[in-house]
């Protein structure tokens, strides 16, 4: 059930596009304002038709400007999720949900409700829920198409930073439950980073970078489109104890981490995420210093920047760590694959929404 | 008090309500959410009944329906009746001339749903028709409902048209406007005061629904 999509236009912008979701994966399309995503978002639920393009799930073609295919939107099974989330307003959050469905059916409506955690709000109108049950209801309703592609549309951006972690944390545990193709647009690197299995950086309406996150981080040319502050490494991780100072010490296959209090109970699975510009390089194990995370691996690949930075990749127990340091300091400690080294972090600058509950793996 | 013209005028505006309903969500929808050519004529030409003297446009009704006229004609053939001086001309007088009544405002009810809210309802399955059912109707209904209620009430006090297309036959095209001019014209004035003062009475309760429904409206999609 994979959705394939490509696309070339030139009006109302310039286009050149393709890129394949597997069944359950979540792909993140990134690009700033006026780069398409929203765009291909759109044309691949039918709102808008590109000059040449092709739209398929699961084998079923919905697009094919060669062959004269184009089915209207209320004939692909597409579930989209509106960045202002576009509820009916004359209708209850559980009438919304029915007005996607083929056979309405309250039971399966108030099932779907549970599901994004909004328990007998389904009477409710839209009106009368904050921006975060909206954004919910948006989501029941998608899903209550019975979709064969689940998009949506920078979901996330209308609501405030708190309920923007808690939503993730849903999305991220509601995606156990999903066997479509998922499509996310979202000018965010840290929510992408977060929530998707793999990357497209889309730029003036063209790919510059497309795979996994981890191989989108390590391209120089994704990271100029992104803003390389948002170069970051993700670590996975699990609880291991609550501290009296506040602190939470992860067990991570690079050895502990001390975070500043990580939600959850001992055992609970969680993915860091470590800013490259946070990250300070040492050749030998430093002393009497007020980092807390002092990770030992060894230098994986150095990746030349535009200007005074280079990005060290340090290979710590399987995974991969970013530092973003100068040149400068690199050529001082005369760095080279296969060095030992020290990536040092402090437990300060791991923001709390860096730190996100790990969903169910999804091979991709 | 004429009854009988009461009645008529009752009979008319309520043929006019029924043909110019589906006209006024139809016509009303395509206009708000249709992109073409020569749209600004399309428009204009729905408004001129509201800015042409209403003889003038009786005038050219009673020409073009009239005996000597194609459209005459053809009538007097198919129905061997003609089609001035009868209340079949006046429904069909009547319905030109509430087109600006009967298409602007639902026109603005179906512009003022948010375009995106239309695409959510394609994305969630239904065809253009179940949408204007489900999702448009209920949401410009208002609109659909001002327009109706201003034809309704424009129709009874027309006079100026009924006259010259119509005249003023009892039961058949004497409506209540032309009554009252009738019982002034034989000094009645007290027939006169009374068929006035039900007029009055329909017309303000008339903007009093159109007021209330229009602030319904605007706090709907607010």
């Amino acid at each position: 059930m994979a959705l394939e999509v490509s696309a070339q236009a030139s009006a109302p912008i310039p286009l050149d596009v393709a890129f394949r979701v597997a069944p359950g994966a979540l792909l993140a399309l990134v690009g700033h304002s006026g780069s398409g995503k929203t765009t291909l978002l759109r044309m691949i639920a039918g709102l808008w038709t590109p000059g040449q393009a092709h739209v398929a799930v699961d084998g079923r073609t919905w697009l094919d400007t060669g062959a004269q295919v184009n089915l209207p939107p209320h004939r692909r099974r597409v579930g989209l999720v509106f960045q202002n989330y576009a509820l009916f307003p004359h209708m209850s959050a559980a009438q919304n949900v029915m007005a996607a469905m083929d056979q309405p059916d309250p039971v399966e409506a108030g099932r779907i409700l549970d599901l994004v955690n909004l328990q007998g709000l389904g009477a409710r109108h839209p009106a009368q829920l904050s921006g975060g049950q909206q954004q919910r209801v948006a989501l029941a309703r998608a899903l209550a198409r019975r979709p064969q592609a689940l998009l949506l549309d920078e979901p996330f951006s209308a609501v405030d930073r708190a309920t923007r972690e808690k939503l993730y944390a849903e999305i991220i545990a509601l995606r156990a439950h999903l066997n479509m193709p998922v499509v996310l647009v979202t000018h965010d690197v840290n929510e992408a980073q977060l929530l998707a299995d793999r990357m497209v950086v889309i730029e003036g309406g063209r790919v510059l970078s497309q795979g996994t996150v981890a191989e989108v981080m390590g391209d120089a040319t994704a990271l100029r489109a992104m803003g390389i502050r948002e170069l970051a490494a993700m670590l996975p991780a699990k609880v291991a104890e609550h501290l009296p100072d506040g602190l939470t010490r992860l067990d991570a296959p690079s050895g502990p981490l001390f975070l500043p209090h990580v939600g959850g109970p001992p055992g609970t699975r969680v993915r860091v995420r470590i800013m490259a510009h946070e990250v300070i390089v040492a050749r030998t194990r430093p002393e009497a210093l007020s980092a807390q995370n002092i990770l030992a691996g060894t230098v994986a690949q150095i990746v030349p920047g535009q200007g005074p930075a280079v990005m060290v990749h340090v290979a710590v127990g399987g995974h991969e760590i970013i530092a973003r340091i100068t040149r400068r300091a690199a050529d001082q400690l005369a760095l080279r694959p296969g060095d030992p080294v020290h990536a040092i972090v402090k437990s300060m600058s791991v923001a709390r929404d860096h730190v996100t509950p790990a969903g169910s793996d999804i091979g991709v | 008090m004429d009854w009988t013209a009461l009645e008529l005028s009752l009979r008319l505006a309520g043929w006019t309500v029924a043909i110019l309903l589906p006209v006024s969500i139809l016509f009303g929808r395509f206009l708000a959410f249709r992109q073409f050519r020569g749209k600004a004529v399309v428009e204009a030409l729905v408004m001129l009944p509201l800015v042409l003297p209403p003889t003038v446009l009786g005038f050219y009704l009673l020409v073009t329906f009239g005996r000597n006229s194609p459209i005459g004609q053809l009538w007097q053939d198919l129905f061997g009746s003609q089609l001035v001086f009868s209340f079949t001309g006046l429904v069909i007088a009547s319905v030109i001339f509430n087109l600006p009544f009967a298409i602007q405002p639902a026109q603005r009810g179906f512009q003022a749903i948010p375009a995106e809210l239309r695409e959510a309802a394609s994305c969630c399955g239904m065809s253009p028709l179940r949408a204007l059912w489900k999702v448009e109707l209920p949401l410009a209904w208002p609109g659909v409902v001002t327009a109706m209620v201003l034809t309704f009430a424009h129709t009874l006090g027309e006079f100026g048209i009924v006259l010259m297309v119509g005249g003023s036959i009892p039961g058949e095209t004497r409506t209540i406007a032309i009554s009252i001019y009738d019982r002034v014209q034989a000094f009645d004035t007290d027939s006169a005061a009374i068929m006035s003062a039900v007029l009055v009475a329909i017309s303000v309760s008339t903007i009093a629904v159109t007021f209330a429904l229009s602030a319904r409206i605007g706090k709907r999609l607010s």
